[in-house]
């Protein structure tokens, strides 16, 4: 599938072919293979011989288009990346604490993980959520405990990430309420909602309603943001979760840049003028172990975005070319069997990142291969990134990779494999109906087979896995979720819906099924109305369920 | 052997992680299984239903939401009221070594957790819905 452009074989580069003689002249090891963790090959040396780039067209300088080498002039050197946690478990009272816990030992940014229940769009007291509650995240069920989730952080000096798709609509009234609360301007909330359904639909697979009307509200948040919250990012473009669900890394960059055009192409159809809402969109990747690819992986997902930004879809404000992004490292690369390794491959992975120019990252803890983890876990992995930032020399020159014969070749490599799928998806009517066609979701559980058949056959090697084994117990401590905080949340979402205003929920509730009956009436004045007036996150999700109905993919293995 | 063994493979909760789901999908079914894969987000009773409309010989649950004390239990249960007492059910995910051993009592045959080589399934299935 992948190739790579051979060194050429006669003599004309006298150097390169004494060397290549020299080399073929050595057995190469075997039983492993040499090609990258996405499969893309790898030659023994990269040169002049074998790389085409064009200094200004293909790189540029950093802070100006194609930003192959990073969005800002100063980079690093101006001001580090953000140093965001990812936190969420059982109710909004322990995933304050374990905020506060984060800022005060140096964390710059908030990042709130929510349980199944919230991200399916379920109340506590949901049936299909007994058992999950506040599990893998935070239950979030009404403005009540997004107050709480808040309590005593000021809304206008943080900034927020909020992992939440599905519902994002409603977290983020849940969140602006609170601002409104606290007495901040809705113009000062600065944040992220991730809200990228497609990716859903491709592979986290935490949806509620179909395509469409998911693409809607999506629209309607993108259009709210721009006119009222300029400095919060409505979107976040995910291929962490494509990795995570088993993809290559062409893949994860193909697949998110395209579920980033279609984004786009929506807003354009509803009128939207592309420079007044692409400066706020922004990127989320995976940081994978393959430490050059993914490094390539970043640069190059900068410059098509800018490059089809620019030329495509006539962007003139230059904000609207840059891809910002956040990274988290790869959870699907730890491994359960001694997991203090994990340390290692999370520093790898976040040095990649880095070394590829994010905005923000999250480091994953040692212990998440089988659990949440414990505090001690958390600040070691918070500690990997002030190392790398302050202690490795990194951050001291810009792009410093960037000239790498080895990189330059596999950015122009992952570059040609995602237009190739573009090519793919367009070919199939678009990102919608190729995901209705099962066609990216194929891809994934194809490649990632692939990759496990690698493992099993020992040609990729998995330390401590299938190789360097130990006999070992579960050897640490785990963090345990309190079965009692279950049955605490499901009183409190009770015990709102007895308290608030029953008329002042209910007319509320009203205006929203009745407008999202109607196309071209934007949603998010309704859902804050309906925030304030105290109504939870499902009841707002089963009014859109009546009118929009539920998606259900047909499985494909 | 009669026959192929029919396994169901099922995802039950709200937990969208698949990838395991279908990898071992996939390697049972090019081991000669016969493999009914249920999809995502079901609940206890439609995968019972399941198990028994394929007349299931195995299922294997996948479950990574940590809500696996709620609801293999439950699967458990409403197969031994439909009257099931002869199908293997086996359990991967992230399951903490002191619950793999409360849901073993309970009756459940394997629990394989992250890193487990998919050969090592194929097998124990084999042996299991043989013996």
């Amino acid at each position: 599938m992948a190739t790579t452009k051979r060194p050429p074989e006669d003599k004309t580069e006298p150097g390169g072919g004494a060397w290549r003689e020299r080399y073929e002249a050595t057995p190469e090891r075997e039983g492993e293979l040499f090609s990258t963790i996405s499969g893309v090959e790898n030659e023994p040396l990269y040169s002049p011989e074998n790389v085409d780039i064009e200094y200004e067209r293909d790189l540029g300088w950093p802070g100006a288009y194609p930003f192959t080498r990073g969005v800002y002039p100063s980079m690093y050197r101006g001001r580090l990346w953000t140093m965001r946690q990812f936190a969420g478990f059982g109710t909004a009272e322990e995933t304050n604490a374990r905020f506060r816990y984060l800022l005060e030992h140096g964390q710059t940014g908030l990042s709130t993980a929510f349980d199944m229940p919230t991200l399916m769009g379920y109340d506590s007291d949901h049936p299909r959520s007994l058992g999950e509650v506040g599990r893998e995240g935070v239950a979030i069920d009404s403005l009540a405990d997004m107050e709480t989730l808040f309590d005593g952080i000021p809304l206008g000096e943080v900034s927020t990430s909020m992992t939440i798709n599905g519902p994002a609509a409603m977290l983020l009234a849940f969140y602006a309420a609170v601002g409104e609360e606290q007495g901040v301007p809705l113009e000062r909330l600065r944040g992220t909602v991730q809200t990228d359904i497609l990716k859903e639909y491709i592979a986290q697979k935490e949806w509620i309603f179909p395509p469409e009307p998911s693409m809607r509200l999506v629209v309607d948040m993108i259009e709210w943001c721009a006119e009222r919250l300029p400095l919060m990012h409505p979107v976040s473009i995910s291929g962490y979760h494509i990795r995570e669900a088993g993809s290559n890394a062409a893949q994860e960059l193909a697949f998110t840049l395209a579920d980033g055009f279609a984004y786009v192409e929506a807003c354009l159809e509803r009128g939207l003028d592309v420079d007044a809402f692409a400066p706020r969109l922004s990127f989320f990747f995976n940081a994978h172990l393959d430490f050059f690819e993914e490094i390539a992986k970043y640069r190059a997902a900068r410059r098509i975005w800018a490059r089809q930004m620019r030329e495509k879809y006539g962007a003139r404000d230059p904000r609207s070319w840059l891809m910002r992004f956040h990274t988290q490292t790869a959870g699907v690369s730890l491994t359960a069997q001694q997991p203090e390794v994990n340390l290692i491959r999370t520093a790898i992975e976040a040095l990649a990142a880095v070394l590829g120019g994010t905005q923000s990252l999250h480091t994953n803890s040692f212990d998440e291969a089988l659990a949440l983890p414990t505090e001690h876990a958390v600040r070691l992995a918070l500690r990997t990134q002030q190392v790398i930032a302050h202690e490795t020399g990194v951050v001291n020159t810009i792009d410093p990779l960037g000239g790498s014969y080895y990189l330059e070749q596999l950015t122009n490599e992952l570059e040609r494999q995602a237009y190739d799928y573009f090519e793919r998806i367009e070919e199939l009517g678009g990102v919608i109906p190729a995901i209705e066609q099962n066609f990216m979701q194929r891809e994934i559980a194809e490649a990632s087979f692939r990759y496990q058949s690698e493992v099993e056959r020992g040609e990729r090697v998995v330390v401590g896995v299938n190789r360097y084994d130990v006999e070992e117990e579960q050897p640490i401590e785990i963090l345990r979720i309190d079965p009692a905080l279950e049955r605490k949340q499901v009183e409190r979402v009770q015990a709102v819906r007895e308290r608030r205003d029953a008329a002042a929920a209910e007319s509320a509730l009203a205006r929203l099924k009745e407008d999202a009956a109607h196309d071209g009436r934007n949603l998010m004045e309704p859902i804050m109305e309906a925030s304030r007036a105290y109504v939870t996150m499902g009841e707002m999700c089963d009014a859109l369920r009546e009118v929009w109905g539920t998606w259900r993919e047909t499985p494909v293995f | 052997m009669a026959g192929k063994i029919r396994v169901v493979v099922a995802k039950p909760g709200l937990d969208g992680h698949d990838r395991g789901a279908k990898i071992i999908a996939r390697a049972l079914r090019d081991a000669g299984m016969e493999v009914i894969y249920t999809g995502l987000h079901q609940t206890p009773e439609q995968i019972v239903e399941t198990a028994i409309q394929e007349d299931a010989d195995a299922v294997g649950i996948s479950i990574l939401s940590g809500a696996h004390m709620t609801l293999v239990p439950r699967i458990l249960e409403l197969l031994r009221e439909n009257g099931v007492e002869d199908v293997v059910v086996v359990v991967g995910g992230t399951i903490p070594e002191d619950d793999a051993d409360e849901l073993r009592k309970l009756g459940v045959a394997g629990v394989f957790g992250p890193g487990a080589p998919t050969t090592e399934i194929v097998d124990f299935l084999k042996g299991a819905v043989a013996a």
